[in-house]
């Protein structure tokens, strides 16, 4: 506590072992009874130099290490390097490919989506909802499981394609996860959406106008809560995105309940968006052929030579891509990822940068608490969604 | 857009572009730092242009490679127009002796915590930047890490008997 000119502030830290702080992130409070006066949030807790790492790895190495950032979003993560080092390749990939991705990005989504539902319900005091939304997301992490052989490391998507074929019985297991979910999401939004408790603690809770959110550089559910309409998917369409109907659904009052809006009826649309990927998944290769590039089939390196040395060669020495940098941005289930590669003619990285949609989000915290009550800070680190692995590195 | 960007830079800033990059569709500007607050000052307030999202602020280390003539650091700022749709990139070059730059937290919130990350990781002094502190390594780190001489396999040990002796670097 300290007093000074008559002024009685007291500090209080938050974190980085609080519950509510979603992992290992710090908020220091300057408190004026129960009022935040001032708030610090400190992060690094979790740093690991993903990036610095990146830059002794062969470029197919960097994927399992970007599963590791967002860890609730592996396959968006695993889609925004390799659609990266693609450009800098100049790949096209075949339409199984684009569909398979979008529809695995999207159930990614649906699953990150869940995550945050059941946690941010039950940080202000709807603890039921955790065990419902961990349900359903099992359902996708089976289908994780079913792909790659992991519920959440996946590391399914490669440079210039998929790692393995889809499974036999994918398609039911996507069928089966379309016909129970909007029954579901309709049962949590029964649970929430009209909750007298819960519409008390979001409604005009961590208020932020459009122009300061863009200004504060958001991007995701957070910002489309103040009603910007910025979705990566529809303003610069990557990976066939053009090729699917969706809506972007945009809040206009900017609080934590517009939020928690968005994020329902976006389930919605990723849910319709896996629909169409599913009905018009074509057939054909599950990989590019780029000799050098990306691996040959299986069987054809046990038969062919050719096969078998650019498969030797491109796990022993990776590939080398042209001079050059580039920028893919895509839209993760938080906002705005997007990987920044420089290459200088190695087959490593020269510099591999990796712009967190977490880390720019958790920017503007203090401005949308500061001057509002201690209880508000819980429900507004919950309605940014972070995650501390991608806020970090 | 590209050519009204052009068109931008050779009426209102002549002196300000070094060279032009366009690469794999996207357009690059090297430009001399003593312009970067000005141009994105314009940039962002422009009503064509309205380059208002400052998406990203990145850097990097071009040590032992020939780009490094131009200056060893570089800084980029990845520019978007809402409106537009557009995205391009700012690039800066900066020298070995002196990376200093001007900050742009006067324009943008966004800039705060990304040009603290630059400064805690590649050790780029942002000048005018009201709180330049580390910001994800922590305070006993020395050095730089994404600084292309920080070695790679190497810890510093904080609480080590041979602190006064470390171990061989394995580079």
């Amino acid at each position: 506590m300290t007093e000074a000119a008559g002024k009685r502030t007291m500090t209080l830290n938050m974190g980085p072992q609080h519950p509510a702080t979603h992992g290992v992130l710090r908020v220091e409070l300057e408190l004026d009874g129960e009022t935040v006066v001032k708030a610090t949030p400190h992060i690094g807790y979790l740093h690991t130099g993903i990036e610095k790492n990146a830059e002794s790895k062969l470029y197919y190495k960097v994927i399992p290490m970007t599963d590791r950032m967002d860890y609730l979003a592996p396959m968006s993560n695993n889609l925004g390097y390799c659609l990266a080092v693609e450009k800098l390749l100049e790949l096209e990939m075949p339409e199984k490919v684009i569909y398979a991705r979008v529809l695995l990005t999207e159930l990614t989504r649906i699953a990150s989506h869940l995550v945050w539902v059941g946690t941010h319900a039950l940080d202000i005091g709807a603890m039921s909802m955790l065990l419902y939304a961990f349900r359903e997301r099992e359902m996708i992490l089976d289908i994780y499981e079913a792909c790659s052989g992991q519920r959440m490391m996946s590391t399914y998507f490669r440079i210039g394609g998929l790692a393995y074929d889809l499974p036999d019985d994918f398609d039911r297991k996507v069928r089966n996860i379309l016909k129970v979910l909007p029954d579901r999401i309709k049962d949590y939004e029964r649970l929430l959406t009209d909750n007298k408790i819960f519409r008390k603690r979001t409604i005009g809770v961590a208020y932020i106008s459009a122009e300061d959110a863009v200004n504060c550089g958001l991007t995701g559910p957070t910002l489309r809560g103040s009603g910007v309409n910025y979705d990566v998917r529809k303003t610069n369409p990557y990976c066939g995105y053009d090729k699917f109907q969706f809506v972007v659904p945009l809040g206009e009052n900017g609080d934590v309940y517009d939020r928690y809006l968005i994020r329902m009826e976006e389930m919605r649309q990723s849910l319709r968006i896996v629909q169409q990927a599913l009905d018009g998944m074509p057939a054909g290769p599950f990989r590019v052929h780029a000799p050098g590039i990306v691996l040959p089939p299986k069987e054809d390196v046990l038969s062919k030579m050719e096969s078998l040395i650019f498969h030797f060669k491109i796990i022993t020495e990776g590939f080398k891509p042209p001079k050059g940098a580039v920028y893919q941005a895509i839209e993760s289930p938080k906002g705005e990822l997007g990987y920044y590669i420089s290459s200088d003619g190695t087959n490593m990285p020269h510099r591999m940068r990796v712009r967190p949609p977490s880390f720019v989000n958790l920017s503007a915290l203090p401005k949308m608490i500061e001057g509002r009550l201690v209880a508000d800070v819980i429900a507004a680190i919950g309605s940014i969604d972070i995650v501390l692995g991608e806020v970090d590195r | 857009m590209e050519d009204k960007l052009r068109e931008f830079f050779k009426t209102v800033f002549p002196d300000a572009v070094i060279r032009e990059d366009f690469f794999r569709n996207q357009l690059s500007f090297y430009i001399r730092k003593e312009y970067l607050f000005d141009i994105c000052k314009s940039l962002q307030k422009h009503p064509d242009f309205a380059f208002n999202f400052l998406s990203d602020i990145c850097s990097l280390d071009w040590l032992d490679n020939p780009e490094a003539a131009d200056g060893r650091f570089e800084v980029i700022y990845n520019l978007f127009s809402l409106k537009n749709r557009y995205r391009f990139f700012l690039k800066v070059r900066l020298s070995n002796e002196k990376p200093e730059i001007d900050s742009l937290t006067y324009l943008w919130h966004t800039a705060d915590w990304l040009e603290r990350e630059v400064y805690d990781l590649m050790g780029i002094i942002f000048i005018g930047h009201p709180d330049l502190q580390k910001i994800v390594t922590p305070d006993e780190l020395e050095g730089f890490p994404l600084r292309k001489d920080f070695p790679l396999t190497y810890e510093v040990p904080q609480f080590s008997y041979n602190k006064d002796e470390p171990p061989e670097l394995i580079l």
